[in-house]
């Protein structure tokens, strides 16, 4: 049953899985460690961005890694707007609003793709999609290395920006004590708007990532969602560490379970840490207060 | 509108539409419209009264429905009789998930999250599961007798279903005059203020849980009976879980009528939709998302909340 002939490769492949994972989480986890709020649009919002790379590669011929260079300052803009004119005035500052408002989002965004684009899966077909490198015994898609290597050079990206830009220091200013932070002259309604705005970011990026080897359809991105919430419960809520390393732990059950249980119990497993954490550590491995 | 007698009046003006139009049509809408304002009704005991927003409210509606229907399938109980454990399944998964939820302290989002989880577990199980017919899905066998609780015609299914209404506005109704009522709202208003004041918060988030569920679940059981088909999409899926929470917060979250005002304006305005545009799929969802950012961002009382500030104008207002 353990043979490491069957058990590495899987093991390094959900790790590469687990890499996007923890880039969508990343978007979601910066979102909550700001605003406090959990934003149910965000599987809706990467299916969005799935579409956009799709059409950005179909129309325009653009390569995905080359769509997301024009895509990410395009979804930052979008999240950017989304919270400063949509949720940010229709929810009167009560987080029982803001659930709603996001839950709403989700439903409006996902029906009106699968009302423009109906319920068809799409795939791309790429030169190098099912290019493969050998590492040991397991073979490794080349698009998922890369993704990896991109997932580690955001992750490093978004820490830089927190720790040493004015924006990254209002942000955490305004997550630790927002009074405070307005206080002090920083433009709350704003900075909210910025965080938004990244954590939209974060799923352009994560859907190119995604497009050479995954497909897309109207529900694509709500695989991915309750995946990024249990991470965001795992890492612990806010904290970007947490979610990286939550998101690479969840790729790994993901594939190991899938071996043990095959593929449609393996995400039972998943759901069923997340019950778990949620239940008896709803703080996470790295947060503070629950 | 404000004693038994309103509720009485409302079920008896319904009661005649059947006798009013033969079609088919006006009375498939009108039982789909009562059946969320039943589920939306479960909700709004424990999201409306009790301020905790469950996103899974499907587990409850699931269960009711393949309880119901795997006990008539697989196992030849009377179909009245599965009703009622269909009705207790629902609870005892609500008794479940809000025992665990509860007892870890799980609030607001974290509680949202948790209920979601649950909803998708059992929907990913009843999509392998073989008891539920898997991926092919649960048929109930189309036996026209009012013992297997199947009619004929549709008047007999509205009528029932009416019936479950009625119970529930009832219920509902005795809670907000009861100290149960009067405990569930103070929880949902400032939780640490009502265990201060020394309210088991637990047990009355709990027993409303459970009591949300048995209705909801309800509901679900009705579903199998007048559609007769269930697979893990339908049963457990994400839809329910929205219908059952747009219901009472567009027509007025904790409020007596306010899931079932919504749930007519809610099936209408996607009837309205259908009309203008065809079947076109995911359209008339598009309206309900939209309505229900509209709702949140300008009448957060739904369309009870806009009725009573207006007929605040007509006494002269006092402030206390």
């Amino acid at each position: 049953m353990l043979s490491p002939i069957l058990l590495i490769p899987a093991v390094l492949n959900g790790l590469l899985t687990g890499a996007v994972y923890a880039l969508v989480a990343l978007g979601l986890t910066l979102i909550y460690g700001v605003l406090h709020i959990i934003n149910f649009a965000h599987g809706a919002l990467l299916t969005c961005a799935m579409f956009a790379a799709f059409f950005a590669h179909k129309m325009l011929g653009l390569d995905p890694y080359l769509a997301a260079v024009g895509l990410t300052p395009l979804f930052f803009c979008l999240g950017y707007v989304l919270q400063r004119f949509v949720i940010g005035p229709a929810a009167h500052g009560e987080d029982r609003n803001i659930l709603l408002v996001t839950l709403g989002l989700a439903v409006v965004i996902e029906n009106a793709l699968l009302y423009a684009f109906r319920a068809d899966t799409r795939t791309i077909n790429l030169s190098y999609g099912f290019n493969v490198v050998e590492v040991g015994p397991a073979f490794l898609s080349v698009p998922r290395v890369i993704g990896f290597g991109v997932v580690i050079v955001v992750a490093l990206a978004l820490w830089l920006l927190m720790r040493f830009t004015d924006t990254g220091k209002a942000i955490r200013a305004v997550a630790k004590e927002k009074l405070g932070a307005e206080l002090c002259g920083i433009d709350v309604a704003h900075i909210y708007a910025v965080t938004f705005g990244l954590g939209t970011a974060c799923l352009a990026i994560a859907a190119c990532l995604l497009l050479p080897t995954y497909y897309v359809n109207p529900h694509a991105g709500n695989a991915f969602v309750l995946i990024a919430f249990t991470i965001v419960v795992l890492g612990g809520m806010g904290s970007v560490a947490g979610a990286l390393l939550g998101g690479l732990i969840i790729g790994v059950v993901e594939s190991l379970s899938g071996l043990y249980l095959g593929e449609s119990l393996g995400q039972v497993g998943i759901f069923v840490i997340f019950i778990l954490v949620l239940l008896f550590r709803p703080s996470g491995l790295f947060g503070e207060r629950a | 509108m404000r004693s038994y007698g309103g509720i009485a009046l409302v079920v008896a003006l319904l009661a005649c539409v059947p006798l009013l139009t033969a079609s088919n049509v006006v009375l498939n809408f009108m039982v789909v419209a009562l059946l969320i304002a039943l589920v939306g009704q479960g909700w709004n005991v424990l999201g409306g009264y009790g301020g905790q927003y469950s996103f899974g409210h499907a587990a409850f509606f699931g269960t009711g429905a393949y309880v119901t229907a795997i006990l008539q399938v697989r196992y030849g109980v009377n179909a009245w009789f599965g009703l009622v454990i269909g009705i207790a399944a629902g609870a005892l998964v609500g008794a479940v998930t809000g025992a665990l939820s509860f007892r870890s302290g799980l609030r607001g989002s974290y509680f949202a999250l948790v209920t979601l989880a649950f909803a998708e577990v059992l929907r990913i199980v009843a999509s392998v599961a073989p008891i539920t017919g898997a991926g092919v899905g649960t048929l109930v066998k189309l036996d026209l007798r009012w013992e297997a609780f199947q009619f004929q015609s549709r008047a007999p299914f509205y009528w029932i279903i009416l019936a479950f209404v009625a119970v529930s506005l009832l219920i509902v109704k005795r809670i907000e005059g009861s100290r149960f009522g009067a405990y569930l709202v103070a929880v949902r208003e400032n939780e640490d203020a009502a265990k201060a004041v020394g309210i088991d918060v637990v047990r009355v988030k709990l027993s409303a849980m459970i009591l949300s569920a048995a209705i909801t679940a309800a509901g679900g059981c009705f579903y199998a009976q007048y559609f007769l088909f269930l697979d893990a999409g339908i049963a457990y899926g994400p839809w329910i879980s929205v219908e059952a929470l747009l219901a009472p917060i567009i027509g007025g979250i904790g409020t007596i009528y306010g899931p079932l005002l919504g749930a007519l304006v809610v099936k209408t305005l996607g009837e309205i939709t259908k009309l203008m545009t065809g079947h076109a799929p995911g359209l008339d969802l598009v309206i309900y998302g939209a309505v229900l950012i509209l709702v949140v961002a300008y009448a957060p009382r739904g369309i009870a909340g806009l009725l009573e500030r207006y007929r605040a104008y007509w006494p002269a207002r006092r402030r206390t």
